[in-house]
């Protein structure tokens, strides 16, 4: 069948801002889809708010709309466009529940919009824990025992019968969200509030638990001519109890006969059936007891997801691309499979390699935070690896994750007197955590049986058996030291031991290690990823490298003879690095590739466009380590004239292989490495900003707590302090005094050494923080764009709204930010992309406002794709051809500001996910995603922000306010604003006398220390729509976390700063006046 | 650091085991299984699932398999997976070490298995740049083997391999097919493990043994079918006077050509007969000679768990198990014989029918064990035709 004429234009919804449990495997399966359904001739309209997908690259969709994902924007959308179609299965749940959304509100009907590749039916069957129960039964598949509760009191009914452990699953949430696994009565009634709260339709459902059993996932693509393929399966190391999205995972199953899988294949193509899945891709879940192979269905996805990214990537077969192609009328043996180009897509992938994920957490940025995996997604990325076999993909994943892991590194073991104590070291395998998986080998290490960890752990005993004999050969690698024979060096290799973790255990350095490894002939060899284990040539250049045994070349790669440039990656999504690095290096790729340079990709993220392999001309799916990216980029210096190599675009990662970069005569395209360090290292820094008579707070850089002390004393209190080179503020601190700052230094230097030193600022108290993004060729500098932070500085700039152009600030003062970005720029070298980060302070009777410079960053910053998106000129683009092509900037068609329009760009924070933590923002970042907000003016513009973050702003209700002495002032005029609105006003004891006296009506109400009814009861009983609550001091700062933990669970705005706060008042006076109205990027830019 | 209690299981043990090809190439690894050497074609079977439903299937007489998924052996062996009651495969290559199992269906490790089953197994060698050889250069004669002492005479085992025959012209079904007939009654494994009771109004069928697989038997069972299976060479008159209500004739290996010396008159009596007959793979192709067709060596041929077969019927798409290095060519096709499936990945013939008769084989594996069961609705088929008549 061909595809169908009778539709003409779609509207892809996308899944919004990353956040846990959706990150950018949507922009991966969009942006397929929307070059699909645009190669297909549709007209495509797109929706997203999420400004650093490359979905939303204006020249991806006809029409793109950078608006809040929510149903009044897709229904305000669909009223403008009237699409002929709805494809919602490219946006996660986000997308789904719009559908659902805009389904039972009737718009679809009324205005004649058809749903592709899912049906409403479908989705409700899959959604709806009872009706996927009962359609279950109805084919004869075993569900765990459970029922569905609206109440508490139902759901204590419920698991009355079933008895605890018991499993709560909120209806409709993301990734698992509100939902975990109830050991305790108190634990149970906890969970069940939560996840009432947390879900849409107030509904958990209470479940038998099959903790402890094996885990499975399959991949499923159906086709309306009812053709079913298995694309991959998916085997959980992690049993059950743990969310897949936490959980270590296998690609293929591993552990089941053949007659078990076969079994697993059968149930999930009926259940697509059942269900009503008539195109595209699923996610079906399995769990299976050890004992007797006994199946239960776990849940179903209706739709593309983060584990089919994952099996996309596992076999080189696009789920999402085919998924938009059948959802348009193809049938799966109408389309090729791209990897082989000779065989249709009417097949099962088979994979002669075994591929590992390991899931990326960042615990460490909420204190407070339980560090427990349970049934709710915590994880903000993954790192995949691809190996001969599981212990070398496991290790390569291990040391790809950017924790500086160089495979099973040792970990601390509770201690007994001289020995390990082991009843405390088995509860805490039972317990699974971020760090389990190093606890397994460590365990073996204490000397702990396979069948005691297997005991405490239930991870199936052939995976606990392949991390014995990784422990088993490290202790071999530590008495004898590097092997002297080749081949058993490459016996060790094989396993996935990196250079670096060899050079640990037998006490040499890495240099060392890897010289002698040459020296023997011991080289990876690189294998192509072709979807048929071999059956067939594979056109698509994608490699992964294994040390496997008995190989005497080099492998497959085959290296082309044209120029070349290597673009490094940023491994996996943490907070601090996310999808704006990975934009960047896409478009690096796509730039270079249009001027006929071939791009070769080098990354471990599975969830990314730049590992799609239509991205790049070659990619490899390798860890992003010295070791690893050395050999590939020898491999491919074979042929061809070798420019290159891009370490500007993927963060923070390839900047950390500059120097093994440099050490192996790999050149390095752009900024010099020894510019970087000029702009990273402050001392250096600090001098070339007083030669160019540029100011900077007053600062210095210590290593021990004494010298930390007198230069705080020259600055003056509060002070800025964090370690140099790191990312996403981490672990960067406001002290107020020399008690907090001593130990901020001894904490440092433990934890990382006294290698690099901590750099100490003055701290601009209210200070407007300013972010520029330029591009220079060395010569001449182009301004991307002039960001003005919402909140002052003090608050992290990935965590803090910022505007774009500023919204406040006088000209003269963006010209001096301007020409200092220059000045910059061509003083330190800068051949590429640079951020600068200003501080811009208030002005005061006697000082005028004056301009700091805080830092500048010579590489791509977080906010490039946001710039990009607002200005209409693609800088990462324009950047890869100044460094990878020679361009100039005068040769670049760089597009002058158009007025008339002004973007916000807002943070989302995944503080639903880590009850206990905090909500207060401050210097270490905390935010997983962003949302753009475009419009005529500032406070429509922040207000969409607002909206495409998940904040609903009240234009009418009840306002509660605690704020410090320090704000009080500041915060009149915003009260005074919101009573004109006519909202009732509500204050803490001090905040409303203050107001009082200012001549505004406010009532009373407890703080929580205080006694009932109090604010938390207030939030709780649903007479608050919004709260501002700015605090400070480590007590004040704790008496109020349960009223900001509150609003979040309720699920209102909540401002912790001044600033903020203003903005919000500006924002609704803008909504009073008019609905929010939509509009297309491309209207905006002409 | 000391490991107590732990089995020193450090991979990597002495060079045990070699292959060499005819051309002189030799691959050297470790020995597993049966000790001693085997001569036969090597060809590779891409299925990440059901390694020993593979070894044990008889049409893999006369070959060494390369297995193209690296881990093999994780769950263990056990006594029903077995597709016959003595494997035919002579040799087994894998990337890894095969481990101690982890499976509750488990009877047995890997190794030890092998050892019972007579087959000599090779790891730790480039399965990769084996299976990319066979690719580029059809699959070539070899010979594997295994000494714990790691000692082998080189020389002597390339001019083994460069002696053997090769599969062409080869009968390997005699090898292989029963001795006596019997009557087989166990039906499908249904997951706990309990076997079906044939129903008391079976219908009796007879299967002629080319080296049949045992999960064909249980599916024609779990149909209300009780096959009598008997020797490929059994006469006519001897499998019509069982007065059976069908005919099936099996899989098998080696060349179709050879065995269709002796199959062919047999088969052309039984469809003169009039009643259904079905045949799958060396079945069908025997089907195929007998009705005039002819059949040729493959280059590489089609051995794994996920090769889509268009039922040109109706349109669909089934993901099939194949396992066949012969092939019904379409240029000699007579015109009284219709071709109904055919191959997604090189076009070639996957089934045909005589028209307006229940005659028809498939060239891949309907019965799976391994691989998928999108084709079992072809013994409904064969039912219907026995039992109601139908085309």
């Amino acid at each position: 069948m061909p595809r169908r004429r009778d539709i003409e234009s779609i509207l892809v919804v996308g899944a919004g801002p990353i956040v846990i449990g959706q990150a950018c495997e949507f922009d991966y399966s969009g942006s397929q889809a929307c070059k699909v359904l645009r190669d297909e001739g549709y007209r495509v309209i797109l929706v997203n708010s999420n400004p650093a997908t490359i979905m939303t690259d204006p020249e991806l969709a006809h029409v793109t709309y950078v608006e809040p994902t929510v149903p009044d924007t897709v229904r305000q959308i669909i009223v403008r466009e009237r699409p002929d179609a709805l494809l919602p299965t490219m946006g996660g749940q986000t997308a789904l529940n719009i559908a659902l959304a805009l389904s039972e509100d009737g718009t679809l009907e009324r205005y004649g919009v058809e749903l592709i590749g899912a049906s409403i039916d479908a989705i409700h069957r899959a959604e709806d824990r009872e009706r996927f129960r009962e359609t279950m039964g109805s084919i004869g598949l075993a569900t765990p025992e459970s029922a569905t509760a609206g109440t508490l009191a139902e759901a204590e009914a419920v698991v009355a019968r079933l008895g605890l452990p018991a499993v709560v699953r909120p209806s409709f949430t993301l990734g698992g969200a509100g939902g975990g696994i109830a050991r305790t009565p108190e634990e149970f009634r906890s969970i069940v509030q939560g996840g009432l709260d947390l879900s849409p339709v107030t509904q958990v459902l209470v479940e038998e638990s099959v903790i402890g059993w094996k885990e499975f996932e399959m991949e499923v693509i159906r086709d309306r001519a009812d053709n079913a393929i298995i694309v991959c399966s998916i085997e959980n190391v992690d049993p059950m109890g743990v969310h897949t999205g936490d959980s270590i995972t296998v690609a293929p199953a591993l552990t089941l006969t053949d007659k078990e899988y076969q079994s697993l294949r059968d149930a999930s193509i009926a259940i697509l059936r059942a269900i009503g899945v008539e195109t595209g891709g699923s996610n079906v879940q399995f769990a299976i007891n050890p004992a007797d192979g006994r199946i239960v269905v776990i849940e179903m996805n209706p739709r593309v997801s983060r584990s089919s990214a994952l099996a996309s990537k596992a076999t080189g077969f696009p789920i999402a691309k085919v998924a938009a192609r059948l959802a348009v009328g193809y049938t799966l043996d109408e389309i090729m499979n791209d990897v082989t180009g000779t065989t249709p897509a009417s097949f099962e992938p088979v994979i002669d390699y075994i591929v590992t994920k390991v899931p990326r957490f960042t615990f460490e940025k909420f204190p407070g935070a339980d560090p427990a995996l349970t049934t709710s997604m915590k994880s903000v990325g993954e790192a995949m690896a691809i190996g001969r076999n599981f212990a070398e993909s496991l290790q390569k994943a291990l040391r790809s994750l950017e924790l500086g892991l160089t495979g099973f590194d040792a970990v601390d073991v509770p201690r007994d007197g001289d020995g390990v104590d082991r009843p405390a070291l088995l509860d805490r395998l039972a317990q699974p955590t971020s760090r389990r998986v190093l606890l397994l080998a460590q365990a073996f290490r204490e000397g702990l049986s396979l069948p005691e960890i297997h005991a405490a752990t239930s991870i199936d005993p052939w995976f606990l058996a392949r991390i014995e004999e990784i422990v088993l050969v490290e202790a071999e690698l530590a008495a004898h030291g590097l092997p002297t024979d080749p081949d058993a060096l490459r016996r060790i290799k094989s396993l996935g031991f990196a250079d670096a973790r060899i050079a640990l255990l037998t006490n040499r350095d890495e240099a060392a290690v890897a010289a002698a490894r040459r020296a023997l002939g011991v080289r990876p060899a690189f294998r192509r990823v072709d979807t048929c284990a071999g059956e067939f040539a594979a056109s698509t250049p994608y490699f992964y490298g294994s040390y496997e045994e008995g190989v005497s070349d080099g492998g497959e790669t085959a290296p082309g003879d044209r120029r070349k440039v290597v673009i490094l990656g940023g491994g996996p999504n943490r907070i601090g690095q996310g999808i704006e690095f990975d934009y960047c290096c896409v478009h690096a790729a796509l730039a270079l590739s249009g001027v006929g340079i071939e791009t070769i990709m080098i990354n471990c993220n599975p969830e990314t466009v730049s590992t799609d392999y239509d991205t790049s001309d070659r990619l490899y799916f390798e860890p992003l380590t010295g070791e690893d990216v050395v050999e590939i980029i020898e491999a491919e210096r074979g042929a061809g004239e070798f420019v290159g190599c891009i370490v500007q675009f993927g963060g923070q990662t390839p900047l950390r292989l500059a120097q093994a970069l440099v050490a192996a005569d790999i050149p390095v395209i752009g900024t010099p490495p020894d510019a970087i360090d000029l702009a990273e290292d402050r001392d250096r820094f600090s001098g070339l900003l007083a030669r160019l008579d540029i100011r900077q707070p007053e600062n210095g850089s210590c290593r021990n707590p004494d010298d930390a002390v007198r230069i705080a004393e020259r600055i003056g209190y509060p002070v800025m302090v964090r370690p140099s080179y790191v990312l996403g503020g981490s672990a960067m601190e406001v002290v107020h005094d020399e008690a907090s700052l001593v130990d901020y230094v001894r904490r440092a230097v433990h934890r990382h050494g006294s290698d690099d030193p901590i750099l100490i600022d003055a701290f601009l108290s209210s200070a407007i923080e300013v972010d520029v993004d330029a591009l220079s060729d060395g010569t001449t500098v182009v301004i991307g764009g002039v960001m003005e932070h919402v909140e002052e500085a003090g608050i992290h700039s990935g965590d803090s709204a910022c505007s774009l152009p500023p919204h406040s600030l006088p000209d003269e003062i963006i010209d001096a930010i301007k020409e200092q970005t220059e000045t910059l720029a061509l003083s330190l070298g800068v051949v590429g992309l640079m951020n600068v980060q200003f501080a811009v302070t208030r002005a005061t009777p006697d000082r005028p406002r004056e301009v700091y410079v805080l830092e500048a960053n010579p590489r791509a910053s977080r906010t490039v794709p946001f710039v990009s998106k607002t200005t209409g000129n693609p800088l990462a683009h324009m950047a890869s051809l100044v460094m990878g092509a020679g361009r100039k900037v005068a040769d670049l068609d760089v597009r002058p500001w158009r007025n008339g329009h002004i973007a916000v760009k807002e943070a989302v924070f995944p503080f639903r996910r880590f009850p206990g933590a905090d909500t207060l923002l401050g210097p270490e970042m905390k935010s997983t995603g962003e949302v753009m907000g475009i419009d005529r003016s500032f406070a429509n513009a922040f207000a969409k922000a607002q909206v495409g973050a998940g904040t609903v702003l009240p234009t009418t209700g009840t306002l509660f306010l605690s704020v410090r002495d320090a704000d009080k002032e500041d915060f009149v005029p915003v009260c005074k604003a919101f009573a004109r609105y006519g909202f009732r006003l509500l204050g803490t004891t001090g905040t409303a006398r203050f107001m009082r006296a200012h001549g505004l009506e406010i009532e009373p109400v407890k703080k929580v220390y205080e006694g009932s009814p109090h604010v938390v009861d207030a939030i709780r009983n649903g007479e608050v729509d919004m709260l501002f609550n700015t605090t400070e001091g480590a007590q004040s700062i704790a008496d109020s976390l349960s009223m900001r933990r509150e609003a979040l669970n309720a699920g209102i705005p909540c401002f912790t700063t001044v600033a903020g706060s203003l903005a919000v008042v500006e924002a609704i006076e803008g909504m009073r006046s008019a609905s929010l109205d939509v509009a297309s990027l491309q209207s905006y830019l002409g | 650091m000391t490991q107590p209690g732990s089995p020193p299981r450090v991979p990597g043990r002495a060079e045990s085991g070699i292959l060499v090809l005819a051309d002189g190439t030799v691959f050297r690894g470790r020995g597993w299984g049966k000790t001693g050497r085997a001569v036969g074609e090597v060809c590779f079977n891409t299925s990440m699932s059901g390694y020993q439903e593979v070894m044990t299937d008889p049409s893999y007489a006369g070959q060494i398999i390369t297995f193209t998924f690296p881990h093999i052996g994780i769950v263990g062996c056990n006594a029903t997976d077995h597709e016959a009651v003595l494997p035919a495969a002579r040799g087994a290559i894998f990337r890894a070490d095969p481990t101690p199992p982890s499976n509750w269906r488990s009877e047995q490790p890997l190794d030890a298995w092998l050892r019972l089953a007579g087959i000599v197994g090779l790891s730790g060698i480039d399965t990769r740049a084996l299976t990319l050889r066979i690719r580029a250069g059809g699959a070539p004669a070899g010979v594997i083997a295994h000494q714990p002492d790691g000692v082998f005479d080189v020389e002597r085992l390339v001019g083994q391999a460069a002696a053997w025959p090769g599969l062409a012209g080869m009968d390997l079904a005699s090898e292989v097919t029963c001795r006596e007939p019997y009557t087989w009654t166990e039906g499908l494994w249904s997951g706990l493990g309990r076997t079906p009771v044939p129903a008391a109004d079976a219908v009796p069928i007879v299967a002629v043994d080319y080296g049949v697989k045992h999960n064909i038997l249980r599916l024609l069972v779990d149909r209300g079918l009780t096959p009598t299976v008997v020797p490929a060479t059994e006469p006519a008159e001897a499998i019509l006077a069982r007065c059976p209500a069908g005919i099936f004739l099996s899989n098998g290996p080696g060349d179709p050509a050879a065995t269709a010396e002796y199959a062919v008159p047999i088969i052309r009596r039984l469809i003169d007969s009039g009643m259904p007959l079905f045949g799958i793979c060396l079945g069908h192709q025997l089907l195929a000679h007998a009705l005039g067709a002819r059949t040729e060596k493959m280059h590489q041929g089609h051995r794994g768990a996920n090769q889509p077969v268009l039922d040109r019927a109706t349109g669909k798409v089934e993901i099939t198990s194949q396992n066949h290095g012969f092939v019904v060519c379409r240029d000699e096709l007579p015109e009284t014989v219709e071709e109904t499936h055919t191959s997604l990945f090189d076009g070639s013939i996957e089934g045909i029918r005589l028209r307006g008769r229940p005659v028809s084989g498939v060239q891949y594996h309907p019965e799976a064990s391994p691989g998928p069961r999108d084709s079992a609705y072809l013994f409904d088929r064969f039912r219907s035709q026995i039992v109601e008549g139908t085309a």
